[in-house]
C-alpha cells in the first residue's frame, strides 16, 4: 500500500467544489467583509488619517486604523521559528514598507468594502527610504542571530584563503538572484467567527499550531480560546507558514463588531504582505586541481532584509554538505532595506543558493574542459565535509549517472555554442540537487470504530501536496484495511499537534507518527482480543498476528476488527503516535541526512532574438522510500518547473522611488505557462533511508527546485556561450552575446 | 469597483444613443475593461453592453476584401478560412495574443481599444498622465522595460499592446465607425491610434460616443505575410517587440514591402522608412539591415527598455529574410 500511486482521496471533493476553503465557509450566518488599505509610500509616517468619508460610504460598518487597535503582544524573538511569534498590525503611525496595511474597511459586501477603501483620507510625511539593493550592498552586516534559531550563519573549515590561492584552477564569480514570491493560487484569506470569548478562525495556513500561537500572543488571549480550521489549503509555498495581517485584522474586527468577518488579500496585495524571497548577491569561489578535485570552496551570500524584521535565508547552508574540499567557508550577510519582510519561499536557501553554486561548478567544468557530470562525481565526499559525520544514505552519484544515461547526456555538445538546429542554438545543461531532510515533533491519532473503519486525526495540513492520501495509505498499511475504510481528518487545532506542512517535513513527520500510532493500536487490539474469552483469538500468542483485509489472523484463527472493537470498545479505540524533534533524535547527531537529485535540461535559444525555450528536462532523485509514487512525482515535477521559472522568468521589480513591487500581478510577474514546459520527467530511485525514520522516507516537496534552475542556466550557456550570472536570464542579457545576423 | 448601471443594447443605433449619457462606456468581451474597473482605473457609471449586437459576421466584399464585424471574437476571426488563406498575418497575430479563453471572449473592436499594460497606469497610487492627466509619468525614471522606444513624449512612454492591430496596419485596414447621430465614417487603422504628445489620455481619433462597427480589409496585397512576436514566455504574454511584414520579390529584388512593429510605440508602428529602404533593393541581409537601421533611426530607450532597439532590428531582419525566402521559393 505504501508507495503505490493511489489517486488523491480528496480529489473528487476538490473537483466537485465540495472541498471548502477558508474564505468559502458560511456556517455562522452572513459575514462582513474586510478590505485592507495599504500604504502608498515606502518609508515615513502617517500624519493624519480621516475615516469619515469611508465610514459614510454605503454598507460600511467600521474603519479600523492604528488609532483603534487594541493592545497587542510583541514578537518574542526567543521563539526559534518566527511563525509562532506574535504579528502585531496597525500598531504604529510609521510605515515600514510600501503596501503595509494602514487601515481595514469592514462592510456588508466585499465590493462595498473595496469601494470605500480609497475614501480613507491619509496624509503621509514621506521619508527617503533605501530600496536599491545593489546601491546599499556596502551596508551589509553580519547578523547576530542563528538561522531559524539553530543554524550558524558562518562556517569555516581548513584555511580557505590559503587553499584557494594555491589552487591551479580558480573560479571567482558573483551571482545575483531577484525578489521572488510564493503566490499560491488560493490567496491568503480567513473568516473569523466570534463565539463569546472564543474565536473560530477559518484560515488558509500551513501550520495550525503556529497560527493559533501567533494569533493568541498577538491578541493576548488564551490559545485554548482560538479554534483553527484549515482542512483545505490551496497552496502555500512558505507564505502560509505564518499568519499575516489579514488574520489578525479579521480577528480584531470580528471581536469589535461581534460578527463573523472575512478578509482576503487581493493578488496585488499578496506581493507586499506575505513575505518575499530576499534578493541576493552571492560570491562563489572554487579552487580546484587540474583533475577537477576541489581544494577550496567558498559561498558568501549577501541578501536584503527588512530593516526592522530580520530574516536570513539559509542560502549557503547546503553548500556545507554538497562537495568535498579541505578548505571551506560559508557566510550570510544582510543589507537592511525598507522593503517587505523576507520570508521562506519554497526551498528557502537551496533555490537561490544552488543557482549560484551549480552555475559556478559548470564554469569550473568548462575551465577544466571536463564533463560537468564527471566533475561532480570527482568531488563526492565520503563524510559530511563540515561535520565529519557519515551520510545516512547518499546517492548523488547514482542520480548523476542514471540521469546522464536516461537523458542521453553523451550527445551533449562539449563546446558551447556549437549545436544549431535551424534558427535555434541548442544546449544541454545539468546540475546536482541536495536538500536537508528535516524532522519535527508531530502527533497523530488513529481511532478504530465499531464498524471497522479507521479515523486518522492530526492538526497536520494538506496544502495540495497529498497528505490526505499518504496518511490514508499508511493507516491502511498499518491496520490491514482497504483504503476506502480509512478517513483522514486534518487541519483543526483540536486534533493532535503537528508541525504542519513546511520544510518538506510534513509527509515524513506525520506518516511516521501515524505508523507508530497504528503499531500502538494493533498492540491494544491484540491485548484486548487475547484476553477476551469471547474472541476467536483468545489465549493465542499475539507475536504471530497478521492484520489483513480488515481482520486479525493468528495461525488458523481469525476475527474481524469490527468484531473486536464492537465487543470491547463500542465507542471505538484510539492510539497516538509521535515523531521526535531533530534535537531528540540521535541520528541527527550521528549522520548527515539529505535527499539528492540530478537535473538535466535541453534548451533552444533563438539565434536572432535570444528567446529561450526549454525543450526537455529530466530529474533523477533519491528520497529514500517514496510514500506515493504519484504525489511524489507531482511535487518533483512542480519543483522542477519552479526552477525553470527561477532561471528564466521570475523577478519582482522594485520602483526605485516608492519601494513598491511594480509588476504585482500574475500577468506581469511571470511564471512558466504550459507552453513553456514541453517534456518534463522525474524519476525516483528505489531506496530506503533507515536513519531517517521507520518508514525509510525523506522529504520530497522542495527537492525538485533545488538545482533545477542551474541546469537550465547551464544549458543556456552551452547553447550560446553567454554566461548570465544575473537571474533571471531574460533575453536582453543574452542578446548582446549572440552572433551577428547572417543571411 | 464603483457601482454602475448596465443595459444591453439590441441594435447599433440604440447603442450609440445609450452611450451618449455622461459616464457611459461600451463593454464588449470585458476582458480589459472589467480588470480596469476593478482597480478603479476605469470608472464608468453606466455600461452599454454591445456584445450581443449582430456585428459578428465576417463577409466578403465585392472588391475582394473582407469586412469583419466589431463583435467577431478574436478566436473566430483567427479561425476564419478566408482570413487564414488571404490574410495569414492577421491569424498569426491573433493566435499569438493572450490565451485561448481570452480570445474566445475578446472582440475585434475591444482589441483595438484595449489600453496599455504600463504597470503604473494600473496603479492608482502612482502618477500617470494617461490615467490622471497632469499627474506625471511614473514610468520615466521608474521600471520601464516594456515601454516605447518610438514616437514617445515626455508625458508618456506607454505602448499599445495589441498584436492584432499591428497585422491590420500592414494590411491597411479601415476602421468603421458609427457616431451618436447615426452617421458612419471610416478611418485608416494607421490613423486610428494617436501618439501620446501632451495628451496621452486621448488614445484614438474616436469621438465621444462613437462605436466601432467593423474593420474592413482591402484585397490582400501581393507577397508573403508574416507576423513574428518576441516575448518573455511562450504564451499568455504581450510582445516585447513584434513585427508584421508583407514582402513580394521579383527575381531577387524586393518589389513591394510593408512593415510594422508592435510593442515599440503608443500605436502600431508602421515604418515607411523601412519600407522605402526595401522596395527596389536586393532581397539580402544587407538590405534588411539598412531597413532596420532606417526603422530605428529615431528610437530612444529609457534604460530598462534600451534592448528593444536592437531586438526590433534583429527581429525585422529575420522576419524579412523569411518572408523573402518564402516568396522566392514559391
Ligand atoms: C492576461 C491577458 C493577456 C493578454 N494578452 C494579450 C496579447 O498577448 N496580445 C494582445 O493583443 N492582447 C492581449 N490581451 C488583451 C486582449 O486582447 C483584450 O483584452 C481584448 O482584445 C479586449 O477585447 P474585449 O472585447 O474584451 O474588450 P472590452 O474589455 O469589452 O473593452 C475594451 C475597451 O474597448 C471599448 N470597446 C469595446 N468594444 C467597442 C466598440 N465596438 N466600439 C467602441 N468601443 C468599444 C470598451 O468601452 C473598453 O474601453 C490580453 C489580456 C489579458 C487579460
Ligand atoms: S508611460 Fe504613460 S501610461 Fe505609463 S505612467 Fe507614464 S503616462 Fe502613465
Amino acid at each position: 500500500m505504501i508507495g503505490q500511486a493511489l489517486d488523491r482521496v480528496d480529489g473528487p471533493a476538490k473537483v466537485a467544489g465540495q472541498a471548502t476553503y477558508a474564505y468559502e465557509h458560511w456556517d455562522d450566518g452572513q459575514p462582513l467583509y474586510g478590505f485592507v488599505v495599504g500604504a502608498t509610500i515606502g518609508t515615513g509616517r502617517i500624519t493624519r488619517i480621516d475615516t469619515a468619508r469611508a465610514e459614510r460610504s454605503p454598507g460600511v460598518h467600521m474603519v479600523m486604523t492604528h488609532h483603534d487597535t487594541p493592545a497587542q503582544g510583541a514578537p518574542d524573538l526567543s521563539i526559534p521559528f518566527e511563525y509562532w511569534r506574535a504579528f502585531p498590525v496597525l500598531s504604529r503611525a510609521d510605515v515600514r514598507h510600501y503596501g503595509e496595511p494602514v487601515a481595514l474597511v469592514v462592510a456588508a459586501t466585499f465590493e462595498q468594502a473595496r469601494a470605500a477603501a480609497p475614501l480613507v483620507d491619509i496624509e503621509y510625511a514621506g521619508e527617503a527610504g533605501s530600496y536599491d539593493f545593489a546601491a546599499c550592498r556596502h551596508q551589509a552586516y553580519a547578523p547576530d542571530s542563528l538561522i531559524y534559531g539553530m543554524i550558524p550563519t558562518d562556517t569555516a573549515v581548513g584555511d580557505f584563503d590559503a587553499g584557494f590561492d594555491t589552487a591551479p584552477v580558480r573560479i571567482d564569480e558573483r551571482y545575483t538572484t531577484p525578489y521572488e514570491f510564493s503566490q499560491p493560487m488560493e490567496p491568503h484569506a480567513c473568516l473569523v467567527e466570534p463565539h463569546g470569548e472564543d474565536l473560530i478562525v477559518h484560515v488558509s495556513s500551513q501550520i495550525v499550531d503556529a497560527a493559533r500561537a501567533s494569533i493568541a500572543s498577538t491578541l493576548q488571549i488564551d490559545p485554548e480560546r482560538i479554534h483553527i480550521v484549515t482542512p483545505y489549503v490551496g497552496g502555500g509555498f512558505g507564505s502560509k507558514l505564518r499568519i499575516h495581517h489579514e488574520t489578525i485584522l479579521a480577528a480584531f474586527a470580528a471581536r469589535a463588531l461581534n460578527r463573523p468577518v472575512k478578509v482576503a488579500l487581493t493578488r496585488q496585495q499578496i506581493f507586499h504582505l506575505t513575505g518575499v524571497r530576499p534578493t541576493s548577491s552571492q560570491r562563489v569561489r572554487l579552487g580546484a586541481e587540474r583533475d577537477g578535485r576541489l581544494v577550496a570552496i567558498a559561498h558568501e551570500v549577501t541578501m536584503h532584509t527588512n530593516r526592522h524584521e530580520e530574516y536570513i535565508e539559509p542560502t549557503a547552508t547546503t553548500t556545507r554538505s554538497l562537495y568535498a574540499a579541505p578548505h571551506r567557508l560559508t557566510r550570510h550577510r544582510l543589507v537592511p532595506l525598507d522593503l517587505p519582510r523576507g520570508e521562506d519561499v519554497r526551498a528557502p536557501g537551496e533555490a537561490p543558493g544552488l543557482l549560484a553554486v551549480e552555475s559556478a561548478m559548470d564554469e569550473l567544468a568548462y575551465a577544466l574542459e571536463m564533463d560537468p557530470v564527471e566533475l561532480r562525481i570527482r568531488n563526492e565526499p565520503e563524510l559530511d565535509p563540515e561535520r565529519g559525520v557519515p551520510f545516512s544514505d547518499r546517492h548523488l552519484v547514482e542520480c548523476l549517472r542514471d540521469g546522464a544515461r536516461r537523458f542521453g547526456w553523451e550527445s551533449r555538445p562539449a563546446q558551447a555554442a556549437s549545436l544549431r538546429e535551424g534558427r535555434w542554438m541548442v544546449g544541454y545543461g545539468m546540475a546536482a540537487a541536495i536538500r536537508g531532510h528535516l524532522q519535527a515533533p508531530t502527533k497523530v491519532a488513529v481511532r478504530l470504530q465499531a464498524d471497522g473503519t479507521a479515523v486518522v486525526r492530526s492538526d497536520m495540513t494538506d496544502i495540495g501536496t497529498g497528505t490526505y492520501t499518504i496518511l490514508t495509505q499508511v493507516a491502511a498499511d498499518g491496520l490491514g484495511l482497504p483504503p476506502d475504510r480509512v478517513r483522514v481528518e486534518l487541519g483543526r487545532s483540536e486534533f493532535p499537534v503537528s508541525m504542519g506542512s513546511g520544510g518538506s517535513w510534513g509527509a515524513t513527520n506525520s506518516c511516521t507518527a501515524l505508523h507508530r500510532a497504528c503499531e500502538a493500536l494493533r498492540e491494544k487490539l491484540l491485548a484486548t482480543a487475547s484476553n477476551d474469552a469471547r474472541s476467536a483469538l483468545h489465549g493465542l500468542d499475539p507475536a504471530g498476528a497478521a492484520f489483513v483485509d480488515g481482520g486479525v489472523r493468528i495461525g488458523g484463527a481469525s476475527e474481524t476488527l469490527s468484531e473486536i472493537v464492537a465487543r470491547n470498545h463500542p465507542d471505538g479505540v484510539e492510539a497516538e503516535g509521535e515523531t521526535l524533534a531533530m534535537t531528540d533524535d540521535p541520528n541527527y547527531q550521528d549522520y548527515a541526512l539529505h535527499s539528492y537529485g540530478a537535473h538535466f535540461a535541453e534548451v533552444g535559444v533563438d539565434a536572432d532574438t535570444a528567446e529561450i525555450r526549454l525543450r526537455r528536462m529530466l530529474g533523477v532523485f533519491s528520497v529514500g522510500r517514496v510514500l506515493n509514487a504519484k504525489t511524489a512525482r507531482s511535487q518533483l515535477i512542480g519543483g522542477m518547473i519552479w526552477g525553470v521559472g527561477a532561471a528564466l522568468e521570475e523577478e519582482g521589480a522594485v520602483d526605485p522611488r516608492s519601494g513598491a513591487f511594480v509588476n504585482r500581478d500574475l500577468a506581469q510577474y511571470l511564471v512558466p505557462v504550459h507552453a513553456d514546459i514541453s517534456e518534463v520527467d522525474a524519476v525516483v530511485l528505489d531506496g530506503f533511508d533507515d536513519k531517517a525514520n521507520v518508514l525509510g522516507a525523506k522529504g520530497v516537496g522542495e527537492l525538485g527546485i533545488c538545482g533545477a534552475g542551474a541546469a537550465v542556466a547551464n544549458a543556456v550557456f552551452n547553447a550560446t556561450g553567454v554566461r548570465v550570472r544575473d537571474f533571471p536570464i531574460t533575453l536582453e542579457k543574452v542578446l548582446p552575446g549572440l552572433p551577428p545576423m547572417d543571411d | 469597483m464603483r457601482s454602475f448601471t448596465y443595459e444591453r443594447a439590441t441594435d447599433a443605433r440604440g447603442a450609440v444613443a445609450a452611450v451618449s449619457r455622461p459616464g457611459a462606456k461600451f463593454i464588449s468581451g470585458g476582458t480589459n475593461l472589467l480588470d480596469l474597473m476593478k482597480l478603479e482605473v476605469e470608472r464608468p457609471s453606466h455600461l452599454v453592453d454591445i456584445s450581443r449586437l449582430p456585428l459578428t459576421d465576417i463577409e466578403e466584399l465585392p472588391d475582394g476584401g473582407l469586412r469583419i464585424g466589431a463583435q467577431a471574437t478574436n478566436s473566430d476571426t483567427a479561425a476564419d478560412a478566408r482570413v487564414r488563406t488571404h490574410y495569414p498575418v492577421l491569424t498569426q497575430a491573433l493566435v499569438a495574443g493572450a490565451s485561448g479563453q481570452l480570445r474566445n471572449k475578446a472582440s475585434v473592436g475591444g482589441n483595438l481599444l484595449q489600453r496599455t499594460r504600463c504597470p503604473y497606469f494600473y496603479d492608482t497610487a502612482a502618477g500617470c498622465n494617461k490615467r490622471d492627466p497632469g499627474s506625471g509619468c511614473s514610468a520615466i525614471g521608474g521600471f520601464n522595460r516594456i515601454h516605447a522606444i518610438l514616437g514617445v513624449s515626455d508625458a508618456c512612454i506607454a505602448t499599445h499592446p495589441s498584436d492584432m492591430a499591428v497585422a491590420m496596419t500592414v494590411l491597411e485596414a479601415q476602421v468603421e465607425l458609427l457616431d451618436a447621430d447615426g452617421s458612419a465614417r471610416r478611418v485608416a487603422v494607421t490613423d486610428f491610434h494617436r501618439l501620446p504628445g501632451d495628451t496621452p489620455h486621448i488614445e484614438t481619433v474616436l469621438r465621444p460616443g462613437e462605436m466601432i462597427t467593423g474593420v474592413v480589409l482591402p484585397p490582400p496585397p501581393p507577397g508573403r505575410q508574416i507576423y513574428r512576436k518576441v516575448r518573455d514566455r511562450a504564451s499568455y504574454e504581450f510582445a516585447l517587440v513584434s513585427v508584421a511584414v508583407i514582402v513580394a520579390t521579383d527575381r531577387g529584388t524586393i518589389s513591394s514591402a510593408r512593415a510594422a512593429f508592435g510593442g515599440v510605440a503608443h500605436k502600431p508602428w508602421r515604418s515607411v522608412e523601412a519600407e522605402a529602404a526595401l522596395t527596389g533593393h536586393p532581397a539580402a541581409m544587407a538590405t534588411y539591415r539598412a531597413a532596420a537601421e532606417a526603422a530605428m533611426r529615431d528610437a530612444v530607450g529609457r534604460g530598462h527598455n534600451d534592448f528593444k532597439i536592437e531586438l526590433a532590428r534583429r527581429t525585422l531582419c529575420r522576419t524579412l529574410a523569411q518572408a523573402a525566402q518564402a516568396t522566392e521559393a514559391g
